[in-house]
């Protein structure tokens, strides 16, 4: 076999269908199905017969994660020519994580883009035929995905864990200067202060983990436009569901002429909110550039908030926005319920049909809760598009984090069996790596660079 | 007139520490060898400091003696001074250092060159590789004569167009006012070498008789001297030693030398080649690291029969009245009387990315180079480059495979594919933070290491090779049987672990389980294991590692076969990277450069995407069954 690790990932488009499948590919993969399935029928799924499904749940440590089911494929008679599990799940986003996180967990790497072929293709399942197409999907698919794993992480997030990897870093580089300058005059690092810093890192480490779920370390969520007319409520409504104000709010329309992103998670459901500059003809030019901007938001949004005012009727302008974003999924929001209702559907004939449609006032503060059960509803039906790779780069990083928390750990249990620094120094130096995944940098001259600016060393 | 003068089959260039070991080793494997020096009182001279070892180059120097190379040897014989460092810190890390006496450790080396068959030492300057369709034939000398060859190997040091600066004094010198070599560069460029230029810097040496020991620290060698050769293990090496002496510079020192600094070569713009980090001048530490307060000075003996002292710390370009102002602000040295001064030293070498790991050329068959004119920097890093491009000229002659150590059999591995694979911008120290397998790669196990190899390519003799082979069979016997012999809950074996405050036992457990606790030794059991057989030391100490570090041990091991199987997957020099389709351009430009020989050395070169790595065991696996077809 050309590769030895056993690699996982999610197979299928996430969130837009009922269906998540995860396939697990290498020597290990019915080692780690067997530590993570609660087969209903089937005594051991590691022994099952190949090319055979079996029901059952997948659980972490005794909590269910969600009920699957589990087709399990023994080599050489599969896509990979490897030992393969595939686990069906349910489609929504959190499930399909939960369950990878759970895969990669007990011992599964996450594979790389294109990689099932490639190893179809290293392993001989494919005809040389295919060489460039396989290829091609590497090159391009690697390219996207590393880009995003760097460009989605949340600016604070990068800064705390670039934080954490320096101290990380001072760490290794205070031992290794006392192993290569024994006789210098720098300080001996103590075990003590080994120790308390490696405590404090994987505390922050693991307060990271237990917000990931929640999707924090997500930067892209779903991308969410929030339109119409000016001065309908936009802004207002931006605010009310970060729960701060950040838009300017104000009576003058156009006031919002810069797109202004926002970052918010409802009950675990990532969302990426742009707030757009009321879209309507205008000279002024700087509300132009903003107004430009909006059409773009709405061209990459995956879901559209569209907000009408209750207490007015629908203007030309509503209408021209509501033929613009026709093909996107929308939801409409009829804000100032609370004020005597003006408006009339009826104008706009079937387009509305089967579009769900809010009755909320936002200076009132009601509605928004159904707002909230709405969105979550559309999106875990899978009826929005999710970039795969945004879910991805979430797992991943994750991952990472895992695995940088369970090498400081090491470090601890060395610790306690007294052993020497060149020992912790393998562990702290597996825990710089993940970490360095996550930030995406390279990390191979970064120590001994470090000790030198640090140190004071020369004949 | 040109005229020709000899044959033979390899030329060394440069008799240092680089060129010694690589003429010892193809004169030894019975290649008629010309060793050039441009002066014959200079072998194996130690421009710098005296002293051989250290961290990580006391690990070189054990490989290199593995392999069966001189400077082990020579130093265990010529040292005033040895000292395992680190012995606070695990096995891994040890590391012996010795001061040497240098003369006589160039007297001594000189001996050896002089004494092996197949070995003519001579004076003279080489100004040129003649060559035919990019393959050398041999080169001339100042002299106008011509020495044919089939390799030739450049150890050429600090000398190529060397220039040394002090203060506003510079002069066209190499190291210790030895002539420098003005030809040879261009003679290189001619080839189409890259040619670099880089900078190092010596301290002065003072008179011992005029430094006043009384007020600073004597810092003595072990009592206990441990060879650096294996082979000089279970002999008595030791003698009387010469301690070094500690002291510090202080505030006085530092307004000197900053009131002086628009006097410094380095800091007027004067001198442009690139210094390394790790060995600042003292003007640079000042400038770099303002808020210490005082900073090390290490007085070390160059000799038994010297009155001169080694002034480590003091590395220095400033003008020679300031050197001496500076010094004379140091406790102990307030009446020191300077015997050298200190001085930058700028020369040119090769950029190594050219080389092939065996250290020969990739575009000039046949010409190897070994030791700093390859951008490293250090005795045992030079010398560990010699021995092995003197192997490999030996093995391109005798139309063999090269010997190529990688990453994780030795630091000399991690040395030639740093340098080749990922180049250098300044002159490369070795140090154990490089070594990605440090825990294996040790000092006490080079043997275990590389004997074998020494022994295949023909530079360890057979009586050697089986005292090693008897050494291996013992310690496995011993490990089998301490893994197999038990021990019961009997009353003596609970008190001596009660004695050693060691956890007493429930029930009947090896004696390997108790020298796996922290608290136990192989030594100390010796009150409960009557049966055991009479070892030495090298091999207790083996023993005692292999138990206590099994673990870690078998994770680096691991991570060794994960590394293996990429360096497996080997590429040709031949393939045109832009023939490809796919590879990134950064990517195509680099591997075409670099011309990795597999592709796990194409994932060390930077600039390299693990996509790319993807596409080329793609490439690989497409050429492969194209050729079946």
């Amino acid at each position: 076999m050309e590769n030895s690790l056993t690699v996982a990932a999610i197979s299928t488009p996430v969130g837009s269908g009922g269906i998540s499948i995860i396939r697990i590919s290498g020597e290990n993969a019915f080692t780690i199905i067997k530590k993570i399935f609660v087969p209903k029928h089937t005594k051991d799924i590691s022994e099952a017969k190949s090319h055979t499904i079996h029901f059952g749940i997948i659980a972490d440590e005794g909590k269910t994660i969600d009920e699957v089911l589990v087709s399990v494929m023994k080599k050489p008679n599969t896509y990979t020519k490897e030992d393969i599990v595939e686990i069906n799940c349910h489609g929504g986003i959190i499930p399909t994580q939960r369950v990878l996180d759970a895969v990669l967990k007990y011992g599964a790497d996450l594979a790389e883009p294109g990689e099932f072929t490639k190893r179809a293709f290293l392993n001989g399942r494919l005809d040389l035929s295919q060489a460039e197409s396989v290829i091609d999907l590497i090159t391009a698919k690697t390219d996207l995905s590393r880009q995003s794993a760097v460009n989605q992480l949340e600016g604070s997030l990068s800064h705390k864990i670039s934080a954490l990897k320096n101290s990380v870093a001072d760490l290794l580089s205070h031992i290794e200067v006392n192993i290569d300058y024994p006789e210098y005059d720098i300080e001996q690092l103590s075990i003590d202060t080994i120790e308390t810093t490696v405590i404090q890192i994987n505390t922050e480490i693991k307060s990271l983990l237990t917000t990931s779920d929640t999707g924090k370390i997500i930067r892209e969520g779903i991308s969410t436009a929030i339109v119409g007319k000016p001065n309908v409520g936009k802004s207002s409504l931006l605010n009310a569901l970060i729960g701060e104000q950040r838009a300017i709010v104000t009576d003058i329309p156009g006031t919002t002429r810069d797109l202004i992103e926002e970052y918010v998670n409802l009950h675990g459901i990532p969302l990426k909110l742009v707030d757009t500059a009321g879209i309507r003809e205008t000279e002024d030019v700087v509300e132009k550039i903003g107004v430009d901007l909006s059409r773009r938001a709405i061209d990459s949004a995956e879901l559209i908030l569209f907000i009408l005012d209750n207490s007015s009727p629908i203007s030309d302008e509503d209408i021209s926005i509501l033929e613009r974003i026709k093909d996107k999924k929308h939801i409409i929001i009829l804000n100032k319920s609370d004020l005597p209702e003006a408006i009339d559907f009826s104008i706009l004939g079937d387009s509305i049909n089967n579009v769900p449609i809010i009755k909320l006032s936002i200076t009132q503060n009601t509605g928004l809760d159904d707002l909230e059960k709405t969105i979550k509803k559309i999106f875990m039906s899978g009826e929005i598009d999710v970039n795969n790779e945004v879910i991805l780069t979430n797992v991943r990083h994750k991952n990472a984090l895992n695995k940088a928390e369970e090498s400081l750990s090491n470090v601890l249990t060395s610790i306690k069996l007294l052993h020497t620094q060149e020992l912790l120094a393998i562990d702290l130096q597996n825990a710089y790596r993940y970490l360095g995944e996550i930030t995406g940098e390279s990390v191979s001259e970064d120590i001994i660079h470090s000790i030198f600016s640090r140190f004071c060393l020369g004949k | 007139m040109p005229y020709i003068a000899d044959e033979v089959d390899v030329i060394v260039v440069g008799a240092g520490h680089a060129g010694c070991e690589a003429a010892l080793a193809t004169a030894r494997l019975g290649h008629s060898t010309i060793l050039f020096a441009i002066n014959l009182d200079s072998v194996a001279m130690m421009a710098c400091n005296p002293s051989i070892g250290g961290t990580s180059k006391g690990h070189l120097v054990r490989e290199l003696d593995a392999l069966g190379g001189e400077m082990g040897k020579n130093i265990d014989k010529t040292y005033l001074q040895i000292k395992m460092l680190n012995t606070s810190k695990g096995p891994a890390v040890h590391s012996l250092r010795a001061q040497a006496d240098k003369k006589r450790y160039s007297e001594e080396m000189t001996k050896i060159v002089t004494n092996t068959p197949n070995l003519k030492l001579k004076q003279g300057e080489v100004v040129q590789i003649l060559s035919e369709n990019s393959k050398v034939t041999g080169v001339r000398t100042a002299t106008d004569s011509i020495y044919k060859a089939k390799c030739i190997i450049l150890a050429t040091g600090t000398y190529l167009k060397s220039i040394c600066i002090t203060g506003d004094y510079t002069v066209n010198s190499g190291p210790c006012g030895l002539q420098s070599a003005n030809y040879l560069t261009d003679s290189l460029i001619d080839l189409g070498i890259e040619i670099y230029r880089f900078k190092t810097g010596t301290p002065c040496r003072i008179d011992k008789n005029t430094i006043d020991f009384s007020k600073i620290d004597m810092h003595p060698g072990d009592e206990k001297v441990i060879p650096f050769s294996f082979e000089n293990y279970g002999k008595v090496i030791s003698r009387e030693q010469l301690p070094c002496h500690l002291t510090y510079t202080n505030a006085n020192t530092h307004k000197v030398i900053l009131d002086n600094l628009n006097r410094s070569p380095l800091y007027n713009g004067s001198i442009a080649g690139v210094g390394p980090r790790y060995c600042p001048s003292i003007e640079t530490k000042l400038v770099r690291f303002q808020d210490k307060e005082r900073h090390q000075i290490f007085l070390e003996p160059e000799g038994e029969n010297s009155n001169e002292i080694y002034v480590q710390g003091m590395s220095s370009s400033l003008p020679e009245d300031v050197q001496i102002d500076m010094l004379r602000t140091v406790s102990g040295l307030e009446n020191c009387e300077v015997t050298r001064i200190g001085y930058a030293i700028e020369y040119d070498c090769i950029n190594p990315t050219q080389l092939k790991l065996s250290l020969e050329l990739k575009n000039v068959e046949g010409l190897f180079t070994a030791g700093q004119i390859n951008g490293s920097s250090g005795y045992e890093e030079a010398a560990a480059q010699g021995i092995i491009a003197g192997i490999n000229a030996a093995m391109k002659i005798e139309n063999k495979d090269p010997l190529i150590l990688d990453r994780s059999d030795a630091y000399i591995g991690v040395l030639i594919d740093d340098l080749v694979t990922k180049g250098t911008e300044e002159p490369y120290r070795m140090m154990t933070s490089r070594a990605e397998y440090r825990l294996l790669l040790r000092q006490d196990n080079a043997d275990m290491r590389l004997l074998e190899k020494g022994h295949d390519v023909g530079l360890i003799p057979e009586d050697r090779y089986q005292r090693f082979l008897h050494k291996k069979q013992v310690i496995a016997q011993e490990v089998d049987r301490l893994e197999t012999t038990h021990v019961g809950t009997k009353p003596e074996i609970q008190d001596f672990l009660k004695a050693n405050n060691s956890v007493e036992l429930v029930s009947g457990i090896t004696l390997s389980s108790l020298i796996r606790r922290p608290e136990l030794t192989y030594e100390m059991l010796a009150l409960i294991d009557k049966e055991r057989p009479d070892l030495t030391e090298d091999i207790v100490d083996q023993i005692n590692i292999f138990f206590k570090y099994e673990g870690y041990v078998q994770k680096q091991k691991e991570q060794v076969d994960h590394f293996k199987k990429l360096e497996r997957k080997l590429l040709s020099i031949e393939i045109d990277y832009s023939k490809i389709p796919s590879l990134r351009t950064e990517a195509i430009q680099k591997l075409n450069e670099i011309k990795p020989t597999s592709v796990g050395q194409a994932s060390r070169i930077s600039g390299v995407s693990p996509a790319d790595i993807s596409v080329l065991l793609i490439y690989l696996e497409q050429v492969k069954r194209m050729a079946k077809q």
